[in-house]
């Protein structure tokens, strides 16, 4: 294409899909549906994130790689209007999962905003061809919802700093490059004013990764553990101690990482998610779809996910033209986790008794059980919809603020709780 | 209702907004509880004046659109009705002046004229959407006999129909399959307008029965015995305008309650401080936005006669239906004993979004039809 003229949302989508039916494969009925399941041995994950990164080399040598990224650093410098397109048109199809979210938001985005000229010129043109994959170093054992609790500690050692703490909840770390990591360099100040970014590679010497198991088998959760990690000053994003501006922004856009211009995702597909197909799929498999009590469920989730499109609209279309406060986005966050809930507690009813026990004729009822003991994943992982409760009711109704026993006082002198250290 | 109203479409809600905080405020709401058409004509006819039986109308029957989008522009106004609780037919009227400017022709050109104008009124007798194309729960028969049509049943709950001269009727045609839509006037004989009671203060409905009333053909709207689409396009302007009612009236008992959880201290303490009722609070904001969102959706869709309409508005109903009503009640809650007062304004809009929960379809009938209309869209694709 020219570097002249914007290429029009139609010619851009009808290129697109050309495009992905001649390069990417079609997925099978059910391929990614579910909540986080255990289908995969090691080696056929690290095969499956083989193949994202040559999907995304393809997209970027295909001119369809960081659509809402700029030009400069690797990006198309297209509109949400043509990432809406794509995501249209790549639903039902292979895409690099394992390359959106944590990569191209949060961390690309808070890269693009925070970052050096050189930091985002050797690593987001390094993103979008697929060669550097990035985690959130963000939650640590003993601080989930209070991020800025952090006590992974960072000191300079002259043009360097070493940092020793733990981080945690980072999905896919053993198969990753870069890690976002939020430290402590100040402790004689009030928690939020202690703290500075840096980035570091997950293979840097004294990164230990540890991989989770989590209730229904799946080991793709990691801790890290770092001891001693020298990071050069050059790694550090914004200003020394200046580190919860920047964590505002990245918390930002891990709230708005669902409709976020710059990740791909194939929202309508039945194949990709908890939806209203999928429980059309598992009533039609378990004999039920003229069951006047399950016709009603598969109506209220399919009518959740309207709305859900609908909300999500709204809110990006609010936040752009400051009609809605820029913390709405809390608003989404709250409603796709309570509607996925939903969503399973209604695709574990309407399996019946496969719910309970299946065997491998049972079609889309298959697993539906276990995917219900994982169903709070939706609403803990990316800040609790307790978290997005407090910010709705605080920052967008302007309601009193939570007591909190830390603030004005320096970090070292703030309680810790037993299991702490 | 939209993050953003172009200029004229402010200038229309600025217009209708001032006229009923003035004609129409909650004193006055409260007293019309007595009265037994809920409004006056004059009030009708000051309406029609500023634009709220014309939106829908062609231009060359002398309505017209502000922005194009006429339904858009309307929901605007029935958005202004829930939220100040005022009284007046609008989705009847509108659904009827809808109706005679698109396929009423010639033979209604007077009656459409003068419901335009205000000078009087119509309102409609509709039934309830079924699957798509196929209105459902409608109670009235019309057979053709010789030139006449000759109309029997009950409908109801018919708003205004003592008020109204004309009542659109939708009725099935006897011994066939198909649906006929027939303009009755009010005065013609055979019809019986009984009183129904209801939560709303100031909306009125009523049992319509018709006794072998005996029209000429000419009283048809649309093609005899083929309305089932019509019908279908009328409903889904029905129920677009409900939810945008709703949602202005879920927008103000958000809003009130909002504005007492400030003012209201216990135990040394605004409820706003409470993270009991925060959490709550955010909960509520986060159904009010998802109301607004997907009803106006659902009022583009209608409007641009959209293949997605027919889901979009009834998934609209549903939602609205459920979390309007929880709105509302747990707007009563956190007020207390006084929201459950008749001195409180918060009961208009409790019954409001009541009502307009329980016309056209409940929420579970729209989330059936939902289902058959994606069961549709997933074989076909």
């Amino acid at each position: 294409m020219s570097t002249g003229a914007q290429e029009s949302v139609e010619e851009f989508q009808a290129r697109a899909r050309v495009w992905i039916r001649a390069n990417l494969r079609p997925l099978e009925a059910h391929e990614e549906v579910g909540i986080m399941r255990p289908t995969r041995t090691d080696e056929q994950e690290l095969a499956a994130v083989a193949r994202d990164r040559e999907i995304q080399r393809m997209l970027f040598d295909a001119g369809f790689a960081g659509i809402c990224f700029p030009r400069e650093y690797g990006g198309q410098g297209l509109t949400p209007a043509h990432q809406r397109a794509f995501n249209e048109e790549i639903s039902g199809y292979e895409y690099p999962q394992r390359l959106q979210v944590p990569t191209l938001t949060p961390c690309a985005a808070v890269l693009l905003e925070f970052g050096t000229e050189e930091q985002k010129l050797a690593h987001i043109p390094a993103i979008l061809k697929g060669e550097e994959i990035w985690m959130q170093f963000l939650s640590e054992p003993s601080s989930g919802s209070d991020v800025a609790a952090a006590l992974t500690s960072a000191v300079r050692d002259g043009d360097q700093w070493v940092l020793n703490g733990s981080k945690i909840w980072t999905t896919g770390a053993w198969w990753s490059d870069w890690g976002l990591c939020l430290a402590r360099t100040n402790w004689d100040v009030p928690k939020h004013r202690g703290l500075t970014v840096f980035i570091l590679p997950i293979a840097a010497a004294g990164v230990d990764v540890q991989r989770i198991e989590m209730l229904n088998g799946i080991m793709e959760f990691c801790q890290e553990f770092l001891t001693d990690v020298r990071v050069p000053d050059s790694d550090r994003v914004g200003e020394v101690d200046d580190g919860w501006t920047v964590g505002t922004r990245w918390m930002f856009h891990e709230r708005m990482s669902s409709s976020s211009p710059y990740v791909t995702s194939p929202g309508t597909s039945s194949h990709h998610r908890i939806g209203p197909d999928w429980l059309l799929d598992i009533a039609r498999d378990t004999g039920r779809l003229d069951d006047p009590l399950v016709r009603d469920l598969i109506g209220e989730g399919r009518v959740l996910d309207l709305v859900q499109g609908a909300l999500q609209s709204r809110l990006a279309l609010g936040m752009t033209t400051g009609r809605l406060s820029d913390q709405s986005a809390a608003i989404g966050r709250l409603y796709s986790g309570v509607a996925a809930t939903r969503l399973t507690t209604i695709a574990f009813d309407i399996a019946d008794g496969a719910g309970a026990a299946w065997a491998e004729g049972d079609g889309a009822a298959a697993d539906v059980g276990a995917d219900f003991l994982m169903r709070q994943t939706a609403t803990i992982g990316g800040g609790t919809t307790e978290m997005a409760r407090n910010v709705i009711s605080e920052r967008v109704l302007g309601m009193p603020r939570e007591a909190a026993l830390d603030r004005g006082l320096a970090f070292r002198d703030v309680p810790r709780g037993a299991r702490n250290s | 209702m939209l993050l953003e109203l172009a200029p004229d479409q402010e200038v229309l809600r600025e217009a209708t907004a001032r006229f009923l905080a003035d004609r129409v405020p909650p004193e006055v709401i409260r007293r019309l509880r007595e009265d037994p058409a809920g409004f006056s004509p004059d009030y009708w006819s000051a309406g029609a004046e500023l634009g709220w039986t014309s939106l829908l109308v062609s231009e060359e029957h002398g309505g017209g659109s502000i922005s194009g989008g006429p339904l858009v522009d309307l929901s605007i106004l029935a958005h202004e009705f829930g939220a100040r609780a005022v009284p007046g037919p609008l989705a009847s009227a509108n659904v009827v002046a809808f109706a005679l400017s698109t396929w009423g022709g010639e033979a209604h050109a007077a009656t459409l004229e003068a419901v335009l104008s205000g000078e009087s009124l119509a309102t409609c007798a509709l039934g309830e959407p079924a699957t798509p194309g196929e209105p459902a729960g409608v109670t009235v028969q019309v057979r053709a006999d010789g030139g006449d049509v000759v109309l029997d049943g009950t409908a109801r709950p018919v708003e205004s129909a003592a008020q109204a001269a004309h009542l659109l009727v939708t009725a099935a045609v006897a011994g066939t399959a198909g649906f006929a839509q027939l303009l009755v006037p009010t005065t013609a004989a055979g019809v019986t307008i009984t009183p129904m009671r209801t939560v709303d203060l100031t909306r009125r409905f009523f049992a319509v029965q018709l006794d072998g009333v005996r029209l000429p053909a000419e009283a048809a709207v649309g093609e005899f015995g083929d309305a089932g689409e019509q019908v279908e396009r009328q409903l889904q302007v029905a129920l677009a305008l409900g939810c945008a009612e709703t949602v202005g009236a879920m927008q103000t008992a958000f809003d009130l309650t909002v504005k007492w959880a400030f003012e209201r201290y216990s135990f040394g303490r605004p409820l706003a401080s409470y993270q009991e009722l925060k959490h709550r609070f955010a909960d509520m904001k986060t159904w009010l936005e998802a109301s607004h969102a997907i009803t106006d959706k659902a009022v583009a869709a209608v409007d641009a006669g959209a293949p997605e309409a027919a889901e979009l508005v009834s998934a609209a109903k549903a939602y609205i239906g459920d979390y309007g009503t929880e709105l509302a009640q747990d707007c009563v809650q956190i007020h207390g004993g006084i929201g459950v007062t008749f001195e409180h304004d918060m009961h208009f809009f409790l019954r409001r979004v009541t009502l307009n929960r329980a016309l056209y379809g409940t929420p579970a009938s729209h989330r059936a039809r939902v289902t058959g209309i994606f069961e549709n869209l997933k074989e076909q694709a």
